[in-house]
């Protein structure tokens, strides 16, 4: 059965994630982060943050709230007890720091079928409380067996 | 940096309760990740590491590669292949491809037990003292 593309350009909601110092820490000790601007206010100040960023990966923590809705979209009709991240791309602009609003919208962006696999990629865009750029997401779905 | 030099490598082994770790911290819950007996059924060979725990892990080698500053990292993209698990070392390695405009280009390589986990990763890096 082919894959149904009905849903490339389809675009979701906005959602809005409050960045706060403790998830920071929480995500740099579990990825092994030591750079110590992650975890102290005094350190991220010393080397010019306006408070204590996130790592650039923070951006799956952000991120969450939009993807979420648009993969088990069922006009997308994503198998999802097949489907495994097949590919992952970040583009980072403003670095992103506790206090910050970061807005994130997701799209379907393409649909097909390549040797029997359905290939779902979304992209998103996260902008910050002053409109800026913070990263711009591609995340590449397979399904196999469609 | 210069082209063909290689970054020095990231040695990390995830002890058995980094995937639920990374779970609280991502939002990432799949039991594939945290469940070992849901994952058997499924037919993996374990609870697996998250995907992009393993694509945290390159972002960190990168990074450091370029002196340690998150703000020197501007892009990364990865290909998933193999499944990670718990208990065992990740080595990431890479080289630096070219040298450009935009910052240094880092070619890696994710990988367990001889096993790729991700591979064709690329990421652009651009040290903060250019």
């Amino acid at each position: 059965m082919p894959v149904d593309t009905s849903a490339k350009g389809k675009s979701y909601a906005p959602f809005a994630y409050e960045v706060g110092k403790e998830k920071i820490r929480e995500y740099a000790q579990a990825v092994g982060e030591d750079n110590p601007v992650y975890f102290d206010r005094e350190a991220a100040l010393a080397a010019g943050f306006r408070d204590v960023p996130a790592p650039p990966m923070f951006a799956v923590v952000y991120s969450a709230g939009a993807m979420g809705p648009a993969i088990v979209d069922p006009e997308v009709g994503i198998n999802l007890m097949m489907m495994v991240h097949g590919g992952q791309e970040f583009v980072w602009g403003e670095p992103v720091c506790s206090g910050d609003t970061i807005t994130t919208v997701a799209e379907c962006k393409d649909i097909y079928e390549k040797d029997g696999k359905g290939f779902y990629v979304f992209e998103s865009v996260s902008t910050n409380q002053n409109g800026d750029e913070v990263v711009r997401a591609t995340w590449t779905n397979i399904v196999r067996g469609v | 940096m210069n082209v063909g030099d290689a970054i020095p490598e990231l040695r990390v082994t995830p002890d058995r309760f980094l995937p639920h770790r990374y779970a609280g911290a991502s939002g990432d819950f799949n039991p594939i990740h945290i469940d070992k007996e849901f994952a058997t059924q499924v037919g993996l060979p374990g609870n697996i590491l998250h995907g992009l725990y393993g694509m945290a892990l390159v972002a960190r080698a990168t990074t450091a590669a370029g002196g340690g500053d998150p703000r020197s990292l501007r892009r990364l993209s990865v290909q998933f292949r193999g499944m990670g698990l718990p208990e065992q070392e990740i080595v990431v390695t890479g080289s630096v491809v070219e040298a450009g405009e935009q910052g240094f280009t880092i070619d890696t390589v994710a990988e367990q037990s001889g096993n790729q986990i991700i591979k064709n990763a690329q990421a652009v890096v651009a040290p903060a003292s250019r």
